[in-house]
C-alpha cells in the first residue's frame, strides 16, 4: 500500500455567476477509502463530484490523480482523450437517476459490456462472458441479459450501473446519490452489495448523500458541505457521534430514528 | 512484552458545546491523566455523568479530544489519538484496538457470524481464520447457533450485546475498550464475558473497561481511575 | 454539350460547386470523416438523392460519361429521373454501362464488376452518422469521432448478436476506414462491402438533408466491423442468377405471377446484360 494518495483535491472552487457552487474544498483520499460527502440539496455535493469527474471545469483549485505507473497528474493537464480514457477504465460515476447512466435501449450485456469494447475487447464471447458474471455479482439474474433496463426496477437499473462500471475494475468510483428513490429494503441490499466490492475490490469512492446512515454504513470518512463550503470533516462516526459545527449539530439531531 | 504502557492519557480535557441549545458549553474532564500496561485491566469509575464512557469514546476516537494528548502504541510506534488523521486513526482500529460500545450497530442483511466474522477480517485475519475465530467466540458466549445466519437486528438486548462483545474480541488487539460488556446478561453470560476478558489481558492486552456491575469489576479490574477527580466544575459559560 | 437554357452546367452555380468541391478535396484528404457542407435545395424531393445529386453536379465536367443506378438498376424512376436531369441540365453523355462510365452515382448498390482508375462512385446517403443508433447528441458522435472511440459501434453489433444469434446488420453495415474513422456505407448491402476495400474508383457520399459529405479515397483500406468470433461474412446466395448463370454476384428476388412464383435474378442489371450478350445463361433465361 503506498502512501500517496490515489485522489488529492486542493482548494476546488466553482462559481455559477455570483452563486457559489463549490469554495475551497480540499481532500485526500487513498485506495480503498470510502468519503461520504453530506449536506442538504443545493451545498455542492453534486458539483464537486462532477468537478472531480472532470465534467466541469474549476475557477480555481485542482485534482491530481495517482495513475496506475505510480505517477501523479493533474487531471486538468490531461488532454481530453487521456481524461475519457481514464473516465472509462480507472474511474467509475453511479448517477442518481440510472437512466442517465445506462443505455436504456440497449440489453443488459451491451450495457454491461460497452467499456469492455470501448477499451478494444473484440471477442463477443468474453465480454458476454464478462458481462454475465457481472450481472451475477450484482445479483441480477444473467438470464435476463438480452433484457433492456427499461423492464428492470429502480434497484436492478442501479445495480446494472454499478456493473457496467465495475467491469473493468476501476480503482476510484463517483456516486450521486445511488439509494435515494429506492425502497429501503432494496436500499439495503445496495449497499450491502457496494460494501462488499469496497472489501473486495478495495475501491476508492466518493459517495454523495443526503442519508446520514448511508454515509455510517458506507464511508469511513465524511465531509459536511453546506452552501459549498465544508463545514466539518473527520471520521465518519466521529462526525455523527460527537459534531462539533452548529449546522452537522443541526444536521445529525434533525435525522429520524428508526 | 507485557508491564509495558500500552495506552497514555496526558492531561486530557473534554467538553461539549451545544449549539442547539444557544451554545452553551458542557464540561466534562479536565486534565485526566492516566497509563494502562499490558496485561492490566483498569477500570475507570466515578458517578455516573463523569465522563467515563467519553474517555472510552475518545481513546477510540470516536469523540473529539479537545485538550492534551491519548497515545496509544501501534507496533513500536506512538500515535496521539486526539492529532492523528482519520486515515491514522481507521488503521490504529484495525491493529491496535479493539472496542466493544454498549449497543450493537447492525448492518441490514448481514448475520451475525458474518458481522463478527468481518470485524476480524478488518484486523487482519483471512478468511478462514476470522470464520473460525468468529464461531469459536459465539459459541463461548452461549449465542444459540440457530442466530448465527440472522441479521442481529430481531435479537434481544443481550444476543446483540454478545455479538457486539464478539465483534470487539475477534481482533485480539493490544488494547481493548470495553464499555459495559456486561450490562444487559444474566449471570452464566457474564461469566463468560470475564473469562474471555481475563484470557485477553493475562495474554498481555491492555484493558480498559467501565464496569458497573461491582462483581465483574472486582473480577477483571487490577485498580481503578476515579473520574470523579478530574470533573470539571466549571460552570457553563455565560453566552 | 450545354445543358438546359436557363440554368448553369449540372444546375447549381460555380460558387456552390466550388463550395461542394472543397468540401469533397477536404473529405478525400481525411477518409472516412463526415464535412459538413451548405446542402442547397435541390428540384427533387429530401431521401431522393439530393447529397448525390450535388456531389455528382460538382464533380461533372462536360466530357464525363454519367451512370445512375438505383437498387443495382439502371432502369428504374430514380435513375431515370436523376440521369434526365444532368443530360438536361449539363447536356452530358450518360450510358447504362458500368466500364463506360467516368461517374456513376448509385444508391444502395456497387457496381459487380471491378471498377477502374479515373471511376467516381458517388453514393446517396440518407442518415451519414453511423453512431446515431445509440447516441443522439451530435455534439457526443462529434467527440466520439474526433477520439476515435468507437465501442459503442461494437454495442450495436453485440446487441445484434444477443437478439439474433449473428450480426444480423444486413446493409449501412459500418466500417473502419484506414483503421481511423468509422463510416456508414450507406444503405448498401453489407455484400458489397468488400467491394470498397482498395478499390482504384474514388468513392464520394453526399447526405443531402443532414449535410454531410464523405470520401474514401482510391486504394483505402476499408475494414467491415465485427468480433472475432463473429467475423464479417458477406451474404452468399444459394443458386446462381436465373437470367445470366452468374454466381456470387447480389441476387434479387423477382415475383412472376400472382400463384407464388418467383425468381432470383441480378441486381446489377448492366453485369447481367453483359453476361447476357456474351452468351452466359440461367435456368429461367428465355422463360
Amino acid at each position: 500500500m503506498t502512501n500517496v494518495p490515489l485522489l488529492s483535491v486542493e482548494g476546488l472552487t466553482m462559481r455559477y455567476g455570483t452563486r457559489t457552487g463549490c469554495a475551497d474544498v480540499s481532500f485526500d483520499l487513498h485506495d480503498g477509502e470510502v468519503l461520504a460527502v453530506v449536506g442538504e440539496s443545493g451545498s455542492g455535493k453534486t458539483t464537486l463530484l462532477r468537478l472531480l469527474a472532470q465534467e466541469l471545469a474549476p475557477d480555481a483549485g485542482r485534482v491530481r490523480y495517482r495513475m496506475r505507473d505510480g505517477g501523479v497528474r493533474d487531471l486538468a493537464t490531461l488532454d481530453e482523450a487521456a481524461q475519457r480514457l481514464l473516465a472509462r477504465t480507472e474511474w467509475g460515476y453511479i448517477r442518481q437517476d440510472a437512466t442517465d447512466g445506462l443505455r436504456m435501449s440497449v440489453s443488459a450485456g451491451g450495457n454491461a459490456g460497452e467499456r469492455l469494447m470501448a477499451i478494444g475487447m473484440r471477442h463477443y464471447g468474453q465480454i458476454r462472458g464478462a458481462a454475465s458474471d457481472w450481472l451475477r455479482r450484482v445479483e441480477i439474474d444473467p438470464a435476463r441479459i438480452d433484457e433492456t433496463p427499461q423492464s428492470f426496477s429502480g434497484g436492478m437499473r442501479q445495480r446494472l450501473q454499478i456493473a457496467r462500471n465495475l467491469i473493468t475494475e476501476p480503482r476510484l468510483v463517483l456516486m450521486d446519490e445511488p439509494t435515494s428513490g429506492l425502497d429501503v429494503s432494496v436500499q439495503a441490499r445496495l449497499l450491502d452489495l457496494v460494501r462488499g466490492l469496497v472489501t473486495e475490490l478495495g475501491l476508492a469512492i466518493v459517495i454523495v448523500t443526503h442519508d446520514l446512515a448511508v454515509a455510517r454504513l458506507l464511508s469511513h470518512r465524511m465531509m459536511v458541505m453546506r452552501r459549498g463550503c465544508v463545514i466539518e470533516t473527520g471520521l465518519t462516526d466521529r462526525v455523527l457521534d460527537d459534531p462539533e459545527a452548529p449546522y452537522t449539530q443541526l444536521l445529525v439531531s434533525s435525522v429520524l430514528a428508526a | 512484552m507485557t508491564h509495558l504502557p500500552q495506552l497514555a492519557l496526558e492531561d486530557v480535557g473534554k467538553s461539549f458545546t451545544l449549539h442547539l441549545r444557544g451554545g452553551v458549553r458542557l464540561p466534562v474532564l479536565s486534565g485526566l491523566s492516566f497509563t494502562v500496561r499490558r496485561g492490566e485491566c483498569v477500570a475507570l469509575g466515578g458517578p455516573s455523568g463523569t465522563g467515563k464512557s467519553s474517555v472510552l469514546r475518545m481513546v477510540y476516537g470516536n469523540y473529539r479530544c479537545d485538550e492534551g494528548a491519548i497515545k496509544v502504541r501501534d507496533e513500536g510506534e506512538w500515535v496521539d489519538v486526539a492529532s492523528a488523521t482519520p486515515r491514522r486513526i481507521i488503521a490504529l482500529r484495525r491493529r491496535a484496538m479493539g472496542h466493544v460500545s454498549q449497543f450493537l450497530r447492525v448492518i441490514p442483511r448481514i448475520g451475525a457470524l458474518d458481522l463478527v466474522a468481518a470485524a476480524g477480517r478488518d484486523s487482519g485475519l483471512d478468511f478462514e481464520a476470522a470464520d473460525a475465530r468468529a464461531r469459536e467466540l459465539l459459541g463461548r458466549l452461549n449465542l444459540p447457533a440457530r442466530l448465527w445466519t440472522l441479521p442481529p437486528a430481531t435479537f434481544s438486548g443481550g444476543e446483540q450485546q454478545r455479538v457486539n462483545i464478539a465483534r470487539g474480541l475477534i481482533g485480539n488487539h493490544p488494547l481493548l475498550l470495553l464499555d459495559e460488556p456486561t450490562a444487559s446478561l444474566d449471570a452464566r453470560n457474564r461469566a463468560a464475558v470475564i473469562g474471555l476478558a481475563r484470557q485477553r489481558r493475562d495474554s498481555g492486552c491492555a484493558v480498559l473497561g467501565v464496569f458497573h456491575d461491582a462483581e465483574v469489576r472486582a473480577a477483571l479490574a487490577d485498580r481503578e481511575i476515579d473520574l470523579g477527580r478530574f470533573t470539571r466544575v466549571v460552570a457553563a459559560e455565560a453566552v | 454539350m450545354t445543358g438546359a437554357i436557363g440554368y448553369n452546367f449540372a444546375y447549381l452555380d460555380e460558387q456552390t460547386k466550388r463550395m461542394i468541391r472543397r468540401a469533397i478535396l477536404k473529405a478525400i484528404a481525411i477518409p472516412g470523416y463526415q464535412v459538413p457542407f451548405a446542402s442547397r435545395e435541390m428540384p427533387m424531393p429530401y431521401g431522393w438523392g439530393t447529397g448525390g445529386v450535388q456531389v455528382t453536379a460538382a464533380v461533372l465536367g462536360p466530357r464525363d460519361v454519367l451512370k445512375v443506378i438505383d437498387q443495382g438498376a439502371d432502369d428504374t424512376t430514380n435513375a431515370v429521373s436523376i440521369r434526365a436531369f444532368f443530360r438536361n441540365t449539363a447536356g452530358i453523355a450518360t450510358t447504362t454501362r458500368t466500364s463506360e462510365a467516368t461517374v456513376i452515382q448509385t444508391r444502395h448498390r456497387i457496381p459487380e464488376g471491378r471498377l477502374h482508375e479515373g471511376q467516381i462512385l458517388v453514393f446517396q446517403v440518407p442518415i451519414p452518422e453511423p453512431l446515431r443508433f445509440l447516441e443522439p447528441r451530435e455534439t457526443e458522435t462529434r467527440r466520439l469521432h474526433a477520439l476515435a472511440e468507437y465501442g459503442l459501434m461494437q454495442v450495436k453489433l453485440y446487441e445484434d448478436i444477443s437478439r439474433h444469434g449473428h450480426i444480423a446488420t444486413t446493409y449501412a453495415y459500418p466500417v473502419a476506414v484506414e483503421g481511423r474513422y468509422v463510416m456508414d456505407p450507406s444503405p448498401t448491402p453489407k455484400f458489397d462491402n468488400p467491394k470498397m476495400d482498395n478499390s482504384p474508383a474514388l468513392q464520394l457520399f453526399g447526405a443531402g438533408r443532414e449535410r454531410r459529405i464523405y470520401a474514401v479515397p482510391p486504394y483505402t483500406n476499408v475494414r467491415s466491423l465485427d468480433f472475432e468470433d463473429h467475423p464479417f461474412r458477406a451474404q452468399e446466395f444459394a443458386e446462381p442468377c436465373a437470367l445470366c448463370g452468374a454466381i456470387g454476384v447480389y441476387l434479387d428476388e423477382v415475383v412472376m405471377d400472382d400463384r407464388g412464383r418467383r425468381m432470383f435474378v441480378c441486381s446489377d442489371t448492366d453485369h447481367c446484360e453483359t453476361r447476357r450478350a456474351a452468351g452466359h445463361r440461367g435456368g429461367a433465361f428465355g422463360l
